[in-house]
């Protein structure tokens, strides 16, 4: 554990030390005019003092240069902060192409971790070093938001969809995980750890540790497809009643509205859930809703079911 | 030689003494006194609540209060604080009582509508007592869905109806003041003869009465859910939580502007008048004013900023917001030259000046932190927020606040308080303050998340410095509600013009007869032409 | 100004200069109190767009369980009763007592009217379970969730908008008692003038609902 007096987190992901030169940055920039701001009020506090209460102020009222300079010395100063700060934000939102997917299920007042390969964790998470994650989850009933100070990384939980965090962690220890949204009695109590390992270790933990029962899942979502009957209409030749679902997750859908989105997380999650919202064009609005027939585990395994659906046969997707 | 019998004059209080007559009166100035009285119950209820929420946060772990007490606690100090101190404490205490006078009115432009404003005030914040009797709320002020429609076994209801209640209070105050302005000012006052804490109060008198509606729809629709299940913030029948966010923020983050603007305007008062000094800039500190009003309407999705907003809506807002902090600053570049080639007089008002001008800049420039998006993914729902808008809200606000109310104290009471005492007591606030939050901005950055109850034992040397901070905060507060009573006894009277101040109110007896003025004046000055043509009762 | 010329009329509050000042202290005052208005409706509005634009079919089809035909009577009684209440304003402004009292007495009986008719299609809607809670039951079933909101939406904008109706009546009763009592006159109308203000306003909110509840999708079949 951590020992001293800190005035940062540790600097555990790629992110990290971004952030921390940004935090610093926007410091000094706020504090040099912080100082000349506390320093003239102080100095013509001092200088300027009148014991008596009889003199009076010099007659200015006003100067429009200055009111312009600072003006605009602040503005152009609020824009670069802007600009970097922007970025910034875009390498925390954008997670890379290749991630390790883990799916997470904040409830009141635990957080569940499933990983691909099937071990499930509650309020733990074991993630190996130097490989980009990407955590994905949602609630199951009030708002709750997953936070890692040690990565810098935060989203929150809401239910009905899903939300991502990702990371690249740096340094092998133990950090925490805290929920930053209030809900309820035990807010503070739900909390966790979060576990970087070397590869090694982390193989070895997936070998070993955690619940692997019921297969990884991606095994859990083909039985559920085949249990739940989606494989009556989706047939991956695209001849039944439903679209193929063969090389979709990522893909652009055009809708019968004509509009055209990504078949990302979010929109399998919302096909299975809220089937009539959006419908692919060319076929009938005919899907039935599987909300209350499933659960997040099981929407959460027939995406990466889906996932791995590729022309030719089934990608391979596992955390080795 | 002749002696002259001098009759006791007149004035707002003394001209009649039953409880009916303030109950019933139609005096702006005793509808402010009526609203001091209720706002510091609500500010000393807020404090029992904060000090409570140190107390149990000096140990990491939950020995003081339950989780569910705590909860409620840090809960009701924020609705207490938020909506029946911070919003009302400037404009419906100070401002009622001063706002006419300083414009050469007789008084508002709706006197009875002022009357039912703190009715209605008074009825929401009894309601939130009621709440609080019952075993309060626990939603947090935020009143997030679907906790709150849904989650929540407190008083939702009570306290959503007595917040929804007090809105119509502000609705109604914003409303009179604006009519007010336009239509009641003394022959001669033109716009750019008021002072400046008139723009204040109408720039925040706008913010009232476009921004509150909002948030009375949005906790009617609260209510409706909770109470007969509508369903319009349930996911589980296709309702958005994330609405309900959207609907409360876009008030509530005009709201800050409602607890800040009116504040700005006593500084820039108590500052010309302690400066002895016209106020450097007054068109740009005025037109400040309006921007901070009408810019304050489009940044509020930077409370959103990880709630699930798109990234490009994200960036927008962030942008926003780094705008709406310009008007802010280029006030503080005013005030701070408005002291240059003063004849500074360091008198009570003004030590609270200069605390405001501290604390203030420490909070707005830690609101530059919290708009940077790469900043605000990590630092958003942390200590470093409730640092910061503490900061605001109490180094501002209050601070602003207690400078209008030991400034007008002497107009008000006609008394005089030991000027000593208030320079100690604005010194403790100040250094409290300083220990209370300073260290929540460290807290915040270390990851020690906001409505924690308990937590990490690593969090502890901090939280305790922060304690620490509150009790010498606390102390800092008390003092000024013992040397204010004693001088309404005991104090030395107040002429009409002790601090030598130029302003309409100045030129009227303290306290004030109850008509304002003998005869209505006409303005030919500018504000702030100093040195005073009249100052009765100068004190040293 | 001195105070020697006193030409107190009996409506002038104290604190205002003269009728003039206070007249247009009461015209500003009710139309900033009509924005503030267009905002607490504003927010239902945005609420209703949002969820309309994410679930128009399902707010289509929950949309032709209302009763056009009444919906378009009441927003004929509710625009009659703007006419008969400008015409009141006009007659107070002419001095004309016992106009100003006939066209009251027509605009609050068409204003009941229109709450009655409302309280006909609500009694429907309360038969038919589409009050949204517990009893709420709507097919086709794939829509219920979404039409739900709809009648949420439903009855809190048009309850909101009964209840203005109702504080307007109130307001009407108020006017109608001092135009009986001869405190309206052409000298001092503005009281009445400003309650024409409020009443309009309760009109075109209605103008708004109307369409957007009763006629999403009407023109295709």
């Amino acid at each position: 554990m951590l020992s001293g007096f800190q005035l940062f987190p540790e600097q555990a992901s790629t992110l990290a030390p971004e952030v921390d030169s940004l935090y610093l940055g926007v410091i000094s920039i706020t504090a040099f005019f912080a100082i000349i701001v506390v320093v003239c009020v102080t100095y013509f506090a001092i200088k300027y003092r009148d014991h008596t209460g009889d003199k009076v102020g010099a007659p200015i009222t006003g100067s429009v240069p200055l009111e312009l300079g600072w003006s605009l010395i602040p503005f152009f100063t609020a824009i670069g902060i802007f600009v970097w700060a922007s970025v910034v934000f875009f390498h925390i939102v954008r997670a890379p192409d290749q991630t390790l997917e883990i799916y997470s299920t904040g409830k009141r007042w635990m957080w569940r971790f499933q990983h691909i390969d099937g071990q499930r964790e509650i309020n733990e998470l074991h993630v190996p070093i130097g490989r980009p994650v990407r955590v994905v989850f949602t609630s199951e009933d009030v708002l709750h938001d997953l936070f890692i100070p040690a990565f810098r990384v935060k989203a929150d939980a809401v239910p009905g969809r899903y939300s991502a965090i990702w990371f690249e962690a740096t340094k092998v220890g133990e950090y925490h995980l805290f929920c930053a949204e209030y809900c309820g009695t035990r807010h503070s109590g739900m909390i966790g750890t979060v576990y970087v390992m070397e590869q090694a270790d982390y193989q070895a933990w997936l070998g070993g540790g955690g619940t692997t029962a019921g297969g990884s899942m991606l095994q859990r979502g083909e039985a559920l497809f085949t249990q739940l009957a989606c494989v009556t209409c989706h047939l991956s030749d695209g001849t039944g009643r439903g679209p193929s679902l063969v090389g979709v997750y990522g893909s652009q859908v055009t809708l019968d509205s004509g509009a055209v989105v990504t078949a990302d997380e979010s929109y399998l999650r919302e096909s299975i859930l809220s089937s009539q919202a959006k419908t692919v064009k060319g076929y009938e609005r005919v899907m039935p809703t599987f909300q209350g027939l499933i659960n997040e585990d099981g929407v959460a395994s027939l995406i990466e079911y889906i996932k791995s659906l590729q022309a030719g046969g089934t990608r391979v997707a596992s955390a080795q | 030689m002749e002696t002259m019998v001098v009759e006791k004059p007149v004035t707002y209080i003394n001209h009649a003494h039953t409880v009916s007559s303030w109950q019933l009166t139609k005096d702006h100035k005793r509808i402010g006194i009526l609203y001091l009285i209720v706002v510091s119950t609500a500010f000393a209820l807020g404090g029992i609540f904060a000090t409570l929420i140190r107390m149990e946060l000096t140990t990491p772990a939950g020995d003081l209060l339950s989780a569910d007490v705590y909860n409620r606690m840090f809960t009701m100090h924020g609705v207490t604080m938020v909506f029946f101190v911070l919003v009302p404490a400037v404009p419906a205490v100070l401002g009622n009582f001063v706002m006419p006078l300083m414009i050469g009115a007789r008084d508002v432009a709706f006197p009875r509508l002022n009357l039912l404003s703190w009715y209605v005030f008074t009825v929401g914040f009894l309601f939130t007592i009621a709440s609080m009797v019952l075993g309060g709320v626990d939603t947090g002020w935020t009143f997030y869905t679907p906790y709150s429609s849904q989650g929540s076994e407190s008083n939702v209801l009570i306290t959503g109806i007595g917040v929804f209640i007090t809105g119509f209070s502000s609705i109604l105050t914003g409303l009179n003041f604006m009519v007010t302005i336009h239509r009641m000012r003394a022959p001669g006052m033109t716009w750019f003869r008021l002072p400046l804490f008139i723009w204040a109060l109408y720039s925040t008198s706008l913010v009232m009465v476009l921004g509150t509606p909002v948030i009375a729809i949005t906790l009617l629709m609260l209510v409706l859910e909770r109470g007969l299940h509508l369903g319009i913030f349930d996911p589980r029948l296709g309702g958005d939580p994330v609405l309900f966010q959207h609907l409360f923020w876009f008030y509530s983050h005009p709201a800050v502007y409602i607890m800040i603007l009116p504040p700005m305007g006593v500084i820039s008062e108590v500052i010309a008048c302690f400066s002895r000094k016209n106020v450097f800039g007054y068109s740009f500190v005025a037109f400040s004013s309006l921007a901070i009003a009408v810019f304050g309407f489009l940044v509020w999705a930077h409370h959103l900023f990880v709630a699930g907003i798109s990234p490009y809506s994200a960036l927008i807002f962030s942008f926003l917001s780094f705008a709406v902090a310009i008007p802010s600053a280029v006030k503080t570049f005013n005030w701070t030259a408005t002291l240059y080639k003063g004849a500074i007089w360091w008198k009570t008002p003004m030590m609270f000046v200069f605390g405001f001008l501290g604390l203030f800049l420490v909070g707005g420039l830690t609101g530059v932190f919290l708009a940077s998006l790469g900043l605000d993914i990590h630092l958003t729902d942390t200590y470093f927020v409730v640092a910061h808008f503490h900061y605001i809200m109490v180094g501002g606000a209050i601070m602003g606040y207690f400078a209008g109310l030991h400034y007008w104290w002497p107009k008000m009471t006609g008394r005089m308080y030991n000027d000593t005492l208030g320079k100690l007591a604005a010194l403790l606030i100040f250094v409290g303050f300083n220990l209370t939050f300073g260290p929540q901005f460290i807290l915040g950055y270390l990851g020690m998340p906001r409505r924690y109850h308990v937590y990490p034992p690593e969090f502890q040397v901090l939280n305790v410095l922060s304690s620490a901070g509150a009790s010498i905060l606390g102390v800092g507060y008390l003092i000024p509600m013992v040397y204010l009573m004693w001088s309404l006894r005991y104090g030395r009277i107040a002429g009409s013009n002790p601090w030598g101040a130029v302003g309409l109110e100045w030129t009227t007896s303290s306290p004030p007869p109850t008509e304002n003025f003998a005869e209505t004046p006409i303005v030919t000055w500018d504000p702030y032409e100093y040195p005073a043509a009249d100052v009765e009762g100068h004190v040293a | 100004m001195p105070e020697a010329v006193h030409h107190h009329h009996p409506a002038l509050a104290h604190h205002f200069d003269d009728l003039e000042q206070q007249k247009e202290a009461a015209t500003l005052g009710m139309w900033v109190f009509l924005v503030t208005e267009v905002l607490f409706f504003g927010g239902l509005f945005l609420v209703y767009t949002v969820y309309r634009a994410w679930y128009s079919e399902a707010f289509a089809v929950a949309s032709h369980e209302l009763d056009v035909t009444l919906g378009t009577i009441n927003t004929a009684v509710l625009i009659t009763s703007s006419l008969t209440m400008a015409l009141a304003v006009h007659a107070a402004q002419l001095g004309q007592r016992r106009l100003v009292i006939i066209f009251l007495v027509a605009t609050m009986a068409l204003g009941a009217a229109f709450l009655g008719i409302k309280s006909i299609e609500y009694y429907h809607k309360f038969t038919e379970h589409h009050v949204p809670g517990p009893s709420f039951a709507f097919e086709p079933h794939e829509y219920a969730r979404h039409a739900q909101i709809f009648f949420s939406l439903y009855f809190i904008m048009t309850g909101l908008h009964a209840l203005h109706m109702v504080i307007g009546l109130g307001i009407m009763t108020w006017m109608l008692w001092w135009a009986w009592r001869g405190t309206i006159t052409a000298e001092y109308y503005s009281p009445i003038e400003v309650s024409g203000l409020y009443w309009h306003f309760v009109d075109i909110v209605w103008i708004f609902l109307f369409p957007l509840l009763y006629l999403i999708g009407r023109h295709v079949h």
